[in-house]
């Protein structure tokens, strides 16, 4: 397996500084990082400016010209008074709800895979690799084929159609890439720490409690990035195990700028999808290197 | 690594006991999550799809076994085999566009640039947002009347026209403009991560063979980075098939049925056509695709030596 997590960004450049600014190759090599570039950051140029214009503005004019006068009206009518069927309060209450949704997921899928994880690492029992490897084979399943299972399950025991049914779908489909994170993590902490703390007659939890989870804050922090932009981001469970007023954000912006009916407000349209997309925006611009590692981990799955 | 028996050692008192099935007890409580989700929801759910997929479930599921009837109605309902047909065509091309767009991309900022992290902040960032954000955002440039074809044509040619999502000839790609954007900065972070493994004697001995750079690209570097591809390609033809979220805020399918995708068929007959049947078996073929991928995969990386 290559290690994806840890040596790209760990030191800075290497080898010799680049000669000269100005060769051939340079201007090539530039030129093609910054047209690309443009094509990377035109939709969020685009979004943006089209939400801080008006409507007739947006009519006569061009998607690329920044706004003549700029109205952050769209913006509050998107937040407060957007329609979605016959509700018209706004993307706020999807805001809410996947905040609802966001905060006891975060907490339970992280408590239950680290737990997880430190038992693979340090702990084994008979059969928890076959368990394990199931967990990550089934990763790898499309939700498709766990759908309507789960809506079973979820009615037999009370919880469909309430937010605390998709927390624990959340948690469920979490939780292999989240066990394998914290599974390798702990696994790496010396052994020694471990046995000491053994002989000194510590159990399961007081190593977990006092030992490994001190040790282990980096690892939570990649694992709260995963998760928020991952359930932030989440459509299809949103869609499938909620209703009309408990839908999260996701969801709830779809309704909105997809609805046929009335007519198409291109400004509020584009400020709702920004609100959306500004969670994980944040958390990606303010987290960096962390975030890359949060992605890298997701990334190497098997 | 511990396994049981020195992981018990120091503990004389409980490696005697006799019931094996309390020994690391704490261990074992606190997996119980984990077996349970391996357990009931993996392996019981797929198998419970699965068996369903062979009955003859409508509104509610039964247990009224029809043999391979909602097969052979799958292969004959045109939505199905469209959703086949594009599913193929988008995963071809965004599997090699990803590939070499991620890989150029990861190459470039390996030539010791300078503002490095400001390009990889901007090819990156896409892959933060979501899918239906990235279908709205697309759905707007890409909107016929005020969108790029009105800009060009504003320019002054007028017989301008790329309107790709209201044209079922090429909605696919319109689809693809999206997805690549959105997807390729996770590809390339992964091969810069691959570059970067590489051994700088590697470069300066290709230098001195005198082998040009490109070519040190595709004659050295490309196979020694045989893992890291694979990875990549496991990475992108996984998130191809669950393909569903950017078609329903881009296209919703449309137009007619053009841009149907197979998960979207799954959801659509499970939840709103209420034919159970059908999206059982239309998520079994899913995951029939899912495993003649990962088969030959987990085949190469495993078979043979053991798994760490």
């Amino acid at each position: 397996m290559v290690d994806l997590t840890s040596s790209p960004y760990a030191e800075g450049p290497r080898g010799p500084k680049p000669r000269r600014s100005f060769s051939r190759a340079n201007i090539f090599l530039y030129g093609t990082l910054i047209v690309v570039s443009v094509y990377y950051l035109l939709p969020l140029y685009v979004m943006v400016v089209t939400s801080l214009k008006g409507m007739p503005e947006i009519r006569a004019g061009n998607i690329f010209s920044p706004p003549l006068e700029i109205t952050f009206q769209p913006w509050v009518k998107a937040w407060a008074q957007a329609c979605t069927g016959i509700n018209c309060d706004g993307l706020s209450r999807g805001f809410w709800n996947s905040v609802k949704i966001l905060i006891p997921s975060i907490v339970l899928s992280i408590a239950v895979a680290s737990v997880n994880g430190y038992a693979l690492a340090r702990w084994k029992f008979k059969g928890s690799e076959v368990f394990f490897t199931i967990l990550i084979v089934g990763a790898f399943i499309p939700y498709q084929t766990m759908l309507y299972p789960l809506v079973i399950i979820l009615r037999e025991i009370g919880l469909m159609g309430d937010l605390s049914g998709l927390v624990l779908v959340h948690t469920i489909f979490g939780m292999p890439i989240l066990t394998l994170l914290f599974r390798n993590y702990f696994a790496s902490i010396p052994e020694d720490l471990h046995k000491a703390a053994r002989v000194d007659g510590a159990g399961f939890w007081s190593i977990y409690f006092r030992i490994m989870l001190p040790m282990s804050l980096p690892i939570f922090v990649v694992a709260i990035i995963l998760q928020v932009t991952g359930i932030w981001n989440d459509f299809l469970f949103g869609v499938i195990y909620t209703k009309p007023e408990t839908y999260p954000m996701t969801v709830q912006l779809n309704n909105i700028v997809n609805s046929v009916q009335g007519v198409k407000e291109y400004n509020v349209n584009m400020a709702a999808t920004l609100l959306t997309g500004l969670v994980p925006l944040v958390i990606y611009f303010v987290s960096g290197k962390l975030f890359v590692r949060g992605i890298a981990a997701g990334a190497v799955k098997g | 690594m511990a396994d049981l028996s020195s992981s018990h050692s120091p503990d004389g008192k409980r490696a005697q006991r006799p019931m094996s099935l309390f020994r690391n007890l704490p261990a074992k409580i606190a997996s119980i999550p984990m077996i349970l989700t391996a357990l009931v929801v993996f392996v019981g759910g797929t198998a419970w799809t699965v068996v369903h997929s062979f009955t003859s479930s409508k509104l509610l599921p039964n247990t009224k076994f029809v043999g391979f009837d909602q097969y052979e109605r799958l292969w004959t309902t045109r939505r199905w085999l469209v959703s086949i047909e594009n599913l193929a065509l988008y995963g071809m091309l965004s599997l090699i566009f990803t590939l070499v767009i991620g890989f150029t991309l990861a190459a470039l900022l390996d030539r010791k640039i300078r503002g490095e992290n400001v390009f990889r902040t901007i090819f990156l960032y896409p892959f933060a947002l979501s899918f239906i954000v990235t279908g709205l955002a697309w759905q707007w440039i890409l909107n016929p009347d005020l969108g790029i074809q009105h800009v060009v044509r504003g320019l002054g040619w007028e017989s301008f026209t790329f309107n790709p999502l209201n044209d079922p000839d090429i909605v696919i790609y319109g689809i693809l403009i999206a997805g690549l954007w959105q997807g390729t900065g996770l590809i390339m972070v992964i091969m810069l991560a691959g570059l970067r493994g590489i051994d700088e004697d590697i470069w300066k001995a290709a230098r001195v063979d005198g082998i040009g750079t490109i070519k040190t690209y595709i004659v050295v570097i490309i196979p020694m980075m045989r893992p890291v591809f694979v990875t990549a390609l496991v990475l992108i033809m996984s998130g191809i098939i669950k393909l569903y979220d950017l078609v329903v805020a881009l296209t919703n399918g449309g137009p007619g049925i053009a841009s149907e995708v197979p998960a979207k068929y799954v959801i659509q007959y499970m939840f709103r056509a209420q034919n159970l049947g059908q999206g059982f078996a239309a998520s079994t073929m899913m995951l029939v695709s899912v495993a003649i991928i990962l088969i030959p995969w987990a085949y190469l990386e495993f078979g043979g030596r053991k798994r760490g």
